[in-house]
């Protein structure tokens, strides 16, 4: 009996960590660029009621995922280019995507508020991995996005410790200046990297209203895109990490609902502030840590880049 | 030797909004030559050599690469025509290994990265230049020299045939220097084309084969390096015969006003900087430090400052303990400091110079400040040090490099210090800019202040200081009179040689 | 062709700052950011001018209007010099939102305990208590950032949650109004709690403190010596270390003062407007605070003009709610015309410049 609620939760904890690690992974290949982009938030949300939107109009969650991933990319392009073109102050520019983003999506998901989604997302079996006793139902009784975003994990672990590529995306971060040098592009894998957090920011964003409310509300998100750039830093930049630390968070996200289970009442606002709480203080810790170790961020982020300037 | 040049360029004239950096200048390098660029600071020497590395364009002019007229239109062309650089200032990712530094931005790699190739390659370097060097290691742990050498690797392994170096003895030691020289020659007798930029004469004189010298922008002149002299050189170099003797009045130094006992600090890694150091500086006298950049000087000057704390030993200023005191209380019991990040932390960038000049001595005149007397205080310095700057309320970042540093030394020296502890003071100046600080060293000197003088340049230190003391691997390592002991054996402390007997002091 | 009409252009450095420019800018950028949220309102079939028109008529066609707009304009104010106070020392506030909460908590506090109280003490006590209480909100954020360098900018945004949170569990839960008929709201405060107002207009005695606050930032920041040791370690800790400045201590400092601007924030709203501790006291003025500051280049005199355009957006927001515009719609605006200005910034150092096609490097 106390087995099955233990392997509710996490399980539940796997869903509820999916947008956070999206849009995380997102803003690691940002990051790593040597891009900040706090605008994650404001993204997520776009993304959220456009892929809301379109999947009630065509009636196809999958348009609407892609209507999200593209809107997101888009409101990362305007951050790309004061940023990157301008060499506007990253924090201010992020944050002007945040409000804006949250305006927007307030704005035209006005009509939107309550509508019920007839189709979404829904859990999807896999032949032999969904009854494994214990990770089956934890990691492999969700829907396709959940296995995109393990696969998206693999995939971008492999791109950026194994392939030329992804060499070049770490070294516009660290030395852009070296990188230059090398012949590497440093514009145009900046564009392309904001733009590519982005997607996964309306990915994440679609996955909430899409798959895990299904519904639109204003601010939706509730912070989560904040949290999403916290766990970057405690991922140390590595997607892996991420995930771990994606999965943590949508657990005790989670838990507070099941506390009642174990008999422990705690008032409801109190079990809303706890991941916050608990992000902060994982960020002092992880940050305390890494500046003795090695491991540290990207050593150009934040910084524009310009050529003239040696 | 072949008949047609591996480098021409011919009448190459380039031009920035204020200044023309580059004005009908012609170089000509052949196979097999090391081909020493003289100038000062601002002569042209950078923005030539980016033309040639195909960072710029030529405003006027053409360039011949074994012949062939070629127009380069970005890094990448340069690379193609078989023109490596290895930059003051390296271009590596710290965070990256040695081979994958190399193979950064190489285009027929393929998709993932092989090591193996790398490491037959690189030790191929080893075998044919004496260019050792372990793929696996991290940038970051590795030494300077080090390092330089993986900047070379990356060069060769891009197929460079035309090798340019700039300054590249700034941060190798007298031994290091001559290593480089000889695998220099190595692949010049391979029929490669090597360019080194530099400032350093007697470098240059005894390591190349042609030299060719910018002034302003211009060429100033051009030689067989056999057939040159010192005198002309210089010359060239700065249009006028400099005397670059200073005349040091003998001084009788006064008491003690800076002694650190068995000072042993840690640097910002948290590892062991400075080793039990012991200094002492007195009234009058001026301490030169040598060693090469990255031996703990900038911690010792930082522990003398109060910027950095006493792991173990003492510290005296004037007979007072001051181990224990910061910034603020080193301030006031008359330490002074140019620091060597000049723009940055001895001078704010983004202020004006009067809120420069009055960053330390706000603080004495009670809660508010007073912006009258302190603009004027400002122009005053400015006319008697003879600073040059379009506008006084303009960010000093817009200024010069040799007017920063005056505008530095004028705010420590005019408060009136007992000990002044200046780091790299001449990095980075021209002739006539270094003339002027040596003159205010000397000055301080015979005024009865203290001078810790730190420095990379031994001939600055020899002719400057009274004493000389040798920082490698953060301990001193000895101190010599500059009167009694060569280039030579200094050089040796400076590589981890301990000298076996102390030149009286 | 598109291409080679976009590569013609280069960014050239100016030899000095243009003054013209730092005005220009970020008037421009509200023109410019208004025209692009437009461009989303024309979107959803409506037209955005006489959206805008409908704005200004409800801001400042009435006397009414403007009177709410200054009433907007006070917590504006406050949070704007809060956020612009940290900005100076680079450090990323964005947590005044949270800090003006807890500051009309604090007050709340002293005028729910002392309902007794005689207004010339009890007013006092409640801007003590809203000044601690959001100072400490700012505070705590700034520990970690002073001892550990820990992102300040994730850091105040994660407490701003926190903060709404705790004023929601306080009075949906233990204060709330048992005559409130189930709404989130605490009891009424007495006539002594509650700052007077000029006229028959809500402007109350906030404005003054938002007045004086405005002037004893600007005297501090341009005349003494603790607004240029603000001013060196925003620019630069290396140099603040260096010239002997304690710049742990003036984070810590910076941020307290700040986080308690803004808590002040929160006290003239509970008291002067709300005159009760309710859910939501705050449409986003932490946030717009950010934007204000930023448009105003952190300067306390330019806070006090921009306030009242964002107070009149704010009003103006408010009056065509009725015709079906969400809140949000605000918030787009605001984020539109901060776009415009951060992205303009590089005209203040650098001016565009045609040099023709086919040019490199």
């Amino acid at each position: 009996m106390e087995q099955s609620i233990w392997i509710a939760i996490l399980a539940s904890g796997i869903i509820a960590g999916t947008p956070i690690l999206l849009a995380a992974l997102g803003e690691m290949l940002t990051e790593l660029s040597g891009v900040l982009n706090l605008g994650v938030e404001g993204m997520m949300l776009v993304g959220a009621v456009t892929g809301f939107m379109v999947a009630l109009d065509t009636g196809q969650p999958w348009w609407g995922l892609v209507a999200a991933i593209v809107a997101g990319g888009l409101m990362a392009l305007i951050h790309a280019f004061l940023t990157i073109t301008l060499r506007a102050n990253q924090v201010v520019s992020g944050l002007a995507l945040t409000i804006f983003g949250t305006g927007l999506s307030g704005y035209i998901g006005k009509s939107l508020i309550g509508l019920p989604l007839p189709v979404t997302f829904k859990p999807v079996f896999l032949p032999g991995l969904s009854n494994i006793p214990i990770l089956g139902p934890i990691l492999f009784q969700h829907d396709l996005l959940v296995y995109i975003s393990y696969c998206l994990v693999a995939l971008l672990w492999f791109f950026l410790f194994r392939m030329k590529k992804g060499l070049e995306l770490r070294s516009v971060g660290e030395n852009p200046s070296a990188a230059d040098l090398a012949g590497i592009n440093v514009f145009v894998m900046r564009y392309i990297f904001v733009i590519a957090g982005g997607m996964l920011a309306g990915m994440a964003g679609a996955y909430l209203s899409l798959a895990y409310a299904p519904s639109w509300l204003e601010n939706m998100t509730a912070g989560r895109g904040w949290i999403a750039v916290a766990l970057v830093i405690f991922a140390t930049w590595h997607p892996g990490k991420a995930f771990l630390g994606s999965f943590l968070f949508g657990t005790i996200d989670v838990l507070g609902f099941h506390m009642q289970n174990f008999g422990i009442l705690i008032p409801s606002f109190f079990l809303k502030m706890l991941p916050y709480i608990i992000t902060i203080a994982v960020l002092i810790l992880v940050t305390r840590e890494t500046k003795t170790r090695r491991v540290a961020a990207p050593e150009a982020l934040g910084i524009p880049y310009n050529r003239e300037e040696r | 030797m072949s008949a047609i040049p591996m480098v021409e360029m011919v009448k190459v004239t380039k031009r920035f909004p204020g200044v023309v950096a580059n004005d009908n200048v012609s170089l000509t390098i052949d196979a097999g030559q090391i081909h020493g660029l003289l100038g000062e600071n601002g002569a042209g020497k950078s923005t030539l050599m980016s033309i040639l590395t195909g960072l710029y364009r030529p405003d006027e002019g053409d360039i011949y690469i074994k012949g062939k007229k070629v127009d380069m239109l970005s890094p990448k062309d340069a690379v193609t025509q078989g023109i490596g650089m290895v930059h003051q200032h390296f271009k590596l990712v710290k965070s990256f290994t040695v081979a994958e530094n190399v193979i950064l931005g190489m285009k027929d790699m393929g998709v993932l990265y092989d090591k193996t190739k790398i490491q037959a390659q690189v030790e191929r370097f080893c075998t044919q230049y004496g260019m050792c060097i372990d793929p696996a290691a991290k940038v970051w742990q590795l030494t300077v020299g080090e390092q330089q050498r993986v900047e070379i690797i990356k060069a060769l392994f891009r197929g460079a045939e035309i090798l340019i170096l700039d300054e590249p003895t700034a941060v190798l030691t007298p031994q290091e220097a001559k290593d480089l020289y000889k695998t220099l020659r190595l692949m010049a007798g391979q029929g490669k084309a090597i360019i080194v930029i530099s400032h350093k004469l007697s470098e240059v004189l005894e390591g190349t084969d042609m030299i060719s010298v910018l002034r302003g922008g211009k060429p100033a002149g051009s030689t067989k390096t056999e057939l040159a002299s010192e005198q002309e050189l210089t010359r060239w170099m700065v249009g006028r015969n400099v005397t670059t003797h200073m005349d040091r009045a003998a001084n009788e130094p006064g008491e003690v006003v800076l002694e650190l006992d068995k000072v042993s600090c840690l640097n910002n890694r948290g590892q062991l900087a400075v080793q039990q150091a012991s200094i002492r500086i007195r009234a009058g006298e001026i301490l030169g430090i040598a060693g090469v950049a990255g031996n703990g000087q900038t911690e010792l000057a930082e522990v003398v400052a109060g910027l950095r704390s006493i792991e173990s030993g003492t510290k005296h200023v004037g007979g007072v303990d001051h181990t224990f005191s910061g910034s603020r209380d080193m301030i006031r019991a008359g330490v002074s400091y140019v620091p060597e990040d000049r723009l940055g932390t001895g001078l704010v960038p983004g202020l004006n110079a009067v809120d420069n000049y009055i960053l330390k001595s706000y603080a004495q005149k009670g809660w508010l400040i007073n912006w009258q007397q302190a603009r004027e205080e400002t122009q005053d310095v400015i006319s008697s040090y003879d600073i040059k700057m379009a506008n006084l309320f303009n960010p000093v970042k817009m200024m010069s490099g040799g007017n920063l540093q005056k505008l530095l030394l004028a705010r420590e020296i005019n408060a009136d210090p007992r000990l002044l502890v200046v780091v790299y003071p001449m990095r980075g100046l021209d002739v006539g800019a270094m003339a002027a600080v040596r003159k205010l060293l000397l000055a301080e000197r015979e005024a009865g202040k203290a001078i810790l003088l730190i420095s990379e340049e031994l001939d600055e230190l020899f002719a400057l200081s009274d004493c000389i003391a040798v920082l490698h691997r953060g301990e001193i390592m000895g101190v010599v009179h500059p009167r009694t002991v060569t280039v030579e054996e200094v050089g040796m402390m400076m590589a981890g040689k301990r000298m076996l007997e102390q030149h009286a002091v | 062709m598109l291409y080679n009409l976009l590569s013609g252009w280069r960014l050239e450095k100016r030899g000095t700052v243009s003054q013209v420019m730092m005005v220009v800018v970020p008037l421009l950028s509200i023109v410019v950011g208004l025209a692009f949220a437009g461009i989303f309102i024309a979107l959803t079939d409506k037209n955005p001018i006489d959206v805008y028109l409908l704005m200004l008529e409800g801001a400042f066609g009435s006397a009414y209007g403007l009177s709410e707009t200054v009433v907007k304009a006070v917590p504006l104010i406050l949070c704007s010099l809060a956020v612009a106070l940290a900005f100076r020392m680079q450090l990323w506030n964005i947590g005044a939102e949270g800090q003006l909460y807890m500051g009309a908590f604090g007050a709340t506090w002293v005028a729910l305990s002392f309902p007794e109280w005689p207004a010339v003490l009890v007013l006092p006590a409640m801007a003590a208590a809203g000044f601690i209480a959001g100072g400490i909100w700012g505070l705590l954020p700034a520990i970690p950032r002073a001892y550990f360098k820990v992102n300040e900018t994730i850091t105040t945004l994660l407490m701003n949650y926190i903060g709404i949170l705790w004023v929601d569990y306080l009075v949906y839960g233990p204060w709330k109004d048992p005559k409130g008929l189930g709404f989130p709201i605490t009891a009424p405060f007495s006539e002594a709690a509650i700052l007077p107002a000029f006229g028959v207009t809500r402007i109350h005695l906030g404005l003054a403190f938002a007045l004086a606050a405005v002037l004893v930032l600007y005297i501090v920041l341009k005349y003494t010596r603790w607004g240029f040791e603000i001013r060196v370690s925003g620019e630069s800790a290396a140099a603040a270390n260096y010239a002997g400045m304690n710049y742990i201590k003036n984070i810590l400092l910076v941020m307290f003062i700040s986080g308690g601007l803004a808590g002040i924030a929160g006290m003239t709203e509970v008291s002067g407007i709300t005159q009760r501790l309710q859910h939501g006291i705050s449409p986003g003025y932490g946030y717009s605070a950010i934007i204000i500051a930023w448009l105003a280049r952190l300067h306390p005199v330019a806070i006090v003009l921009v306030s009242v355009v964002f107070g009149g957006l704010l009003v103006g927001g408010f009056s065509i709610q009725t015709s079906g515009f969400p809140a949000a719609t605000v918030a787009m605006l605001q984020g539109a015309i901060l776009f415009f200005v951060v992205g303009g910034e590089i005209f203040m150092q650098y001016r565009l410049k045609w040099v023709g096609k086919g040019r490199s490097a």
